[in-house]
């Protein structure tokens, strides 16, 4: 077939740019993370170019994945990661789906609630988590206020270095990520819910069955796809958290925590990063945050392995 | 179960405060356990109507009555009807098996009766060996005789059907539309079901509701409908090919066509009238009162079809006669008589 070939060169040749972009500020990097994550005491050396295997390192193996994987520093951040995920995913994509739901329900004033639900998603990450702070800010901030206002003592959300201001700040972060990420959900949700078929639910309003039923029956079912969609994104986005966590307590990039624990939630991009600051030249900083990152990487993978095959099962396409 | 419709009118009205009347003043009783179609073109409020009795639309006026129940301000689930819709509204993920179940489940009825019921209306239409499957994984006609099974199963005291076979190819509808009628007939449930075909409503109808620009204009059975049409309207929606229309006029009591004289006996000043003649009402007769030259003629098996020009008559003129008469050719001017004709106002009111 003369002609497709033909359109299969005009269709590389329009993909060109991108795949260009992509192999050189992805890919590679990517390949040369892989590569330095297994050069122990790795180091950049002056005209060593650009390959991770010109540069200065001890020996080949495994050494840096021990050091991260002994690191108890490491060890919090995943710890802290996790409970995040664990936390924060279900509450964020329930929530979602239930003002989705909400929001396709009404009439009047949908764009307007649509919009004020979409307001996270256009504003900057660092300056919420501002507004975040001040809200939860232990003397005179407003949540604060508002508890001793109903005669309940007030919380030091963030500023608690003791094991109780771990939960509290845990509370914060939750409430800030899941705000912040139910927007995209919501949008994704609704578009799926307005395609569905107005007919089914007359169908199902006829056969009298209950909200509850309609909803577990034939909304999320019909919704599986997007439901799945969001699950898995969230999951990821989750397991990367980091500005979430700098923004709230908003003191600067390396604080991951109160004054007296700084880093109390720090989390795993949080780890990689910090072992970055140790500078390039400094033996073994970039193959530990490359170990770091390929350790995340892995647990990713995994994850959204398990949720595809799950899906494959559950989604109804 | 009998259902009344007492002034039953509904307006709708758009955003910019524009009312649109669907349907006006409809007056009517469906006898229980019958098979009504309402028939009408498209846009005649015929689909709003069954939406009305559904309760998925509300009545901006009149009532609607099952037996002696009110059921006007009813929400929907409460009125015990079962719809099949136009597209069937089968639940997509749902197999066979769990569509039919559906409305069962809602009632909360014990296990094993639902499983029961579920088999045993699958039995009725005929779709037993299908219930685990999808609905993606049956033809048209085995998804519609589905959603009937889903509309029945709770014994609904009406059963709606929405255009029920215009998803259909040809064989399938002739097919299931005799499904429908032995379906019918086998519950005894009063059953509406909407269409836009005369065929199929002719075909399988008790009784049909003709209707026209949200007005009912005639209900009668489909033969009667056929044979005495209460109005212009009626007497051209219904007939394939349509019937001939004719100009005449009534001067002293005389029925004129053109210059010849059909009939006298009626009432009223001198005016212009119309006349309405089916094709297959001309029967070829020497003495005829009729003239007609034939202008082009069609063998169709088991009809000859003639389109000829009436003399003193500006209209063409449709005629199907038996194909014994095939002798005739075209250009030949041959004398027909009639079996029946109708008479209308210009307005379109019947003069009987």
């Amino acid at each position: 077939m003369i002609e497709d070939k033909r359109a299969g060169w005009k269709a590389l040749i329009a993909l060109a740019p991108a795949m260009a972009f992509l192999l050189l500020f992805m890919f590679f990097p990517l390949f040369n993370t892989l590569i330095m994550s297994f050069l122990e005491r790795f180091r950049f050396k002056s005209g060593g170019g650009l390959f991770a295997w010109n540069q200065s390192f001890q020996s080949i193996g495994f050494g840096e994945y021990l050091n991260v994987l002994r690191n108890p520093q490491f060890l919090t951040a995943l710890k802290n990661t996790f409970i995040l995920v664990i936390v924060s995913v279900p509450i964020s994509v329930s929530l979602s789906l239930l003002v989705a739901v909400a929001l396709n329900k009404i009439k009047r004033l949908q764009g307007l609630f649509q919009t004020i639900f979409f307001l996270p998603y256009v504003t900057n990450t660092i300056a919420l988590g501002m507004v975040f702070k001040v809200m939860f800010s232990t003397n005179n901030g407003l949540i604060n206020t508002i508890l001793k206002a109903i005669g309940m003592a007030p919380v030091a959300w963030l500023t608690d270095a003791t094991a109780a201001g771990y939960w509290s700040a845990l509370a914060v972060i939750t409430i800030y990520t899941v705000w912040n990420g139910m927007a995209f959900k919501i949008l994704v949700f609704l578009s799926g819910l307005q395609s569905i078929d107005k007919q089914y639910y007359q169908a199902a309003q006829l056969d009298n069955a209950s909200r509850a039923r309609v909803f577990w029956r034939i909304t999320v079912p019909l919704l599986s796809p997007m439901i799945a969609y969001v699950i898995i994104t969230s999951f990821i986005g989750a397991f990367k958290s980091y500005t979430d966590v700098i923004a709230v307590f908003g003191a600067g990039d390396q604080v991951y925590g109160p004054p007296g624990s700084p880093f109390m939630w720090i989390t795993v991009v949080g780890f990689i990063y910090k072992s970055l600051k140790g500078g390039l030249m400094l033996p073994g900083s970039l193959a530990r945050a490359s170990a770091g990152s390929v350790i995340l990487l892995i647990i990713i993978l995994f994850f959204t392995v398990i949720q595809l095959w799950v899906s494959k099962k559950k989604v109804h396409y | 179960m009998e259902v009344v419709l007492k002034n039953l009118t509904k307006e709708f009205v758009d955003r910019k405060g524009n009312k649109t009347v669907a349907v006006s003043n409809f007056d009517t009783v469906i006898p229980s356990g019958k098979l009504i179609g309402l028939l009408g073109p498209s846009g005649c409020g015929k689909s709003t109507t069954l939406y009305l009795i559904a309760g998925l639309h509300k009545a901006s006026g009149g009532q609607i009555f099952f037996g002696d129940t009110d059921v006007t301000n009813l929400a929907p689930e409460n009125r015990g009807i079962g719809l099949v819709f136009q597209n069937y509204a089968l639940y997509p993920h749902m197999t066979v098996r769990q569509n039919i179940m559906f409305p069962l489940e809602n009632m909360k009825l014990p296990r094993k009766e639902i499983l029961d019921r579920t088999l045993q209306m699958a039995k009725l239409v005929d779709i037993d060996k299908y219930l685990d499957r999808k609905p993606k994984e049956l033809s048209g006609g085995q998804q519609q005789r589905v959603a009937i099974a889903r509309a029945l199963v709770k014994m609904p005291k009406v059963l709606l059907l929405d255009e029920p076979l215009s998803n259909l190819d040809a064989r399938l509808r002739l097919q299931t539309r005799e499904e429908i009628k032995r379906i019918q007939r086998e519950t005894g449930i009063t059953t509406i079901f909407v269409t836009h075909d005369q065929e199929e409503a002719m075909s399988i109808s008790d009784e049909i509701i003709v209707m026209s620009a949200g007005e009912m204009q005639q209900k009668q059975p489909p033969q009667e409908v056929y044979d005495d049409p209460a109005n212009l309207f009626v007497a051209k929606f219904l007939g394939n090919p349509a019937i001939n229309i004719f100009e005449g006029s009534i001067r002293s009591g005389v029925l004129f066509l053109g210059e010849t004289k059909l009939d006298n006996s009626y009432e009223g000043e001198d005016r212009k009238v119309l006349v309405g003649i089916r094709p297959e009402a001309f029967i070829p007769d020497d003495k005829g009162q009729l003239e007609i030259v034939i202008a082009f003629i069609e063998h169709i098996g088991r009809d000859i079809s003639i389109i000829g020009h009436a003399k003193g008559l500006e209209s063409k003129t449709r005629i199907i006669i038996p194909a014994e008469h095939k002798h005739l050719q075209e250009g030949d001017t041959v004398r027909f008589n009639y079996r029946s004709k109708y008479v209308f106002e210009v307005d379109g009111k019947r003069i009987r």
